[in-house]
């Protein structure tokens, strides 16, 4: 039916360089999330802050990150801002994408955190003589971290596996970026991606079980 | 001393407050009766700046209260509310609950802290659930443990909104009997209630409250035996 005899040393034997691929995915998942969160505890300040201009530049940021395709938002973080004489390196490029659309999800995900916690217990906090920093710090935030936690982890396999569109902007130094040179030298198509998916796999598995464990740790109420 | 003076307030156009007066002096246990809507919880409120007012005075010790210069969080430390949802803290165990603002607002040490809420927490009958989170305990004990939670921090005066009004009717008891050994203790006390019994039972004085107004105040026996005001007998003949 189909003639093609898999050689599926030739994908093992190169094992060793996808899985330097892959630490290098991992860091950007990594770097884009600590960034991703920063910047949407920011977005969620701004939204929560009364200030117009600040109101609508988060609310632009989320509904640009949330309603336009990923590969749109890499592309305008090395294409686009080229355009305006600014290059960035493909790495720097798929941090400054992935980052933006992390920093978009996680903003919805705080608001929904913050919408999930009644008003009361602030008040609480607040007539026991808590400031309302320390309100925030003390009760509505431990109670955000585990609503948004489990999304938080789900934001972060979204990451790894949009590492692959980094070879659009010329990254080749990832798993998918790796994995797509060694194709362009051996023409093990299938036997190489399905490697890369199986590594792929295993990256996000371990951090969805990772997740729940690390919650059910810190979550015991 | 709390002084009430004249105090107005409007949510919007609906005035929940129409110039109340009220003077509660140290070791008064007074409660405040009346239908929906009277204005009664948001006199509460009032009374520890978590509301504004519009017009009036509320001096807590000479101290007053909607003043720009007083420091509330400081005000709130001699004035415990405790509100019909008990509004425990989730992810704290019970005794983390009560340790949690003598730590952070008057900077307690741990040990002190936690030995202050276990002897608060004993006293309303949670000495074995010091270390469950309030998800596992019944809505009287999570009630019981807010009461402990606001007593920690040592207040001269204690507010209770509805304490037992979001209460299984079973677990009424067990919170009011925490309120009557604070009451016969010598606290200063400010219960909005429907429990009319408890009102009666333990209040030096009960005010009656009908919209935003406070038609009637006087000893137990007065009121409930002798009502004056036509609204006041209504009310009573309804809840009787």
């Amino acid at each position: 039916m189909f003639n093609y005899t898999f050689q599926w040393n030739q994908a093992f034997n190169r094992l060793p360089q996808m899985l330097d691929g892959a630490l290098v995915t991992m860091e950007i998942a990594i770097l884009s999330m600590a960034l991703g969160i920063a910047l949407a505890i920011l977005l969620t300040v701004f939204r929560l802050s009364g200030s117009r201009p600040l109101m609508a530049f988060a609310t632009t940021w989320v509904e640009i990150a949330r309603n336009t395709p990923a590969l749109f938002q890499i592309y305008m973080a090395h294409f686009g801002v080229a355009s305006f004489g600014i290059h960035f390196s493909p790495f720097v490029s798929i941090l400054i994408g992935i980052t933006f659309n992390n920093a978009g999800y996680l903003t919805e995900n705080f608001r929904g955190a913050l919408k999930a916690i009644p008003d009361t217990q602030g008040r609480a906090g607040r007539s026991l003589g808590l400031t309302q920093l320390q309100s925030f710090r003390y009760i509505i935030a431990p109670q955000m971290l585990r609503i948004s936690f489990l999304p938080m982890t789900n934001q972060m396999v979204w990451a790894i596996l949009m590492t692959s569109l980094g070879v659009t902007v010329g990254m080749n130094s990832d798993l998918y970026g790796v994995t797509q040179d060694l194709n362009a030298l051996t023409f093990r198509t299938f036997e190489l991606f399905a490697l890369a998916a199986v590594i792929f796999y295993l990256i996000t598995k371990t951090i969805t079980l990772g997740g729940r464990l690390i919650a059910a740790r810190l979550f015991r109420y | 001393m709390i002084e009430i003076q004249n105090v107005r307030k409007s949510f919007g156009e609906l005035e929940v407050l129409k110039g109340i007066d009220l003077t509660v002096q140290r070791g008064e246990v007074v409660t405040v009766i009346g239908g929906s809507g009277s204005g009664k919880s948001t006199l509460l409120t009032c009374i520890n700046g978590l509301e504004p007012i519009d017009s009036g005075r509320i001096t807590i010790d000479g101290t007053e209260v909607h003043a720009k210069s007083t420091n509330l969080n400081k005000l709130r430390r001699k004035v415990g509310i405790v509100f019909q949802q008990w509004n425990a803290f989730p992810h704290l165990t019970v005794l983390e609950n009560v340790t949690l603002a003598p730590r952070k607002v008057l900077g307690m040490a741990k040990a002190e802290a936690e030995a202050i809420a276990e002897k608060q927490l004993r006293h309303v009958g949670l000495g074995d659930k010091l270390t469950t989170y309030p998800s596992r305990l019944s809505g009287g004990q999570q009630q019981r443990m807010a009461i402990a939670r606001a007593l920690a921090m040592s207040p001269d005066y204690m507010l209770f909104d509805e304490v037992t009004s979001a209460l299984d009717p079973q677990l009424v008891g067990e919170v009011l009997e925490t309120l009557k050994m604070l009451a016969e203790e010598g606290m200063t006390m400010i219960c909005v209630t429907h429990e009319m019994g408890f009102a009666r039972d333990v209040s030096k004085r009960v005010a009656f409250f009908h919209q935003g107004i406070m038609a009637e105040i006087g000893a137990p026996d007065q009121l409930f035996g002798d009502p004056q005001h036509p609204e006041t007998q209504k009310f009573l003949a309804n809840v009787r």
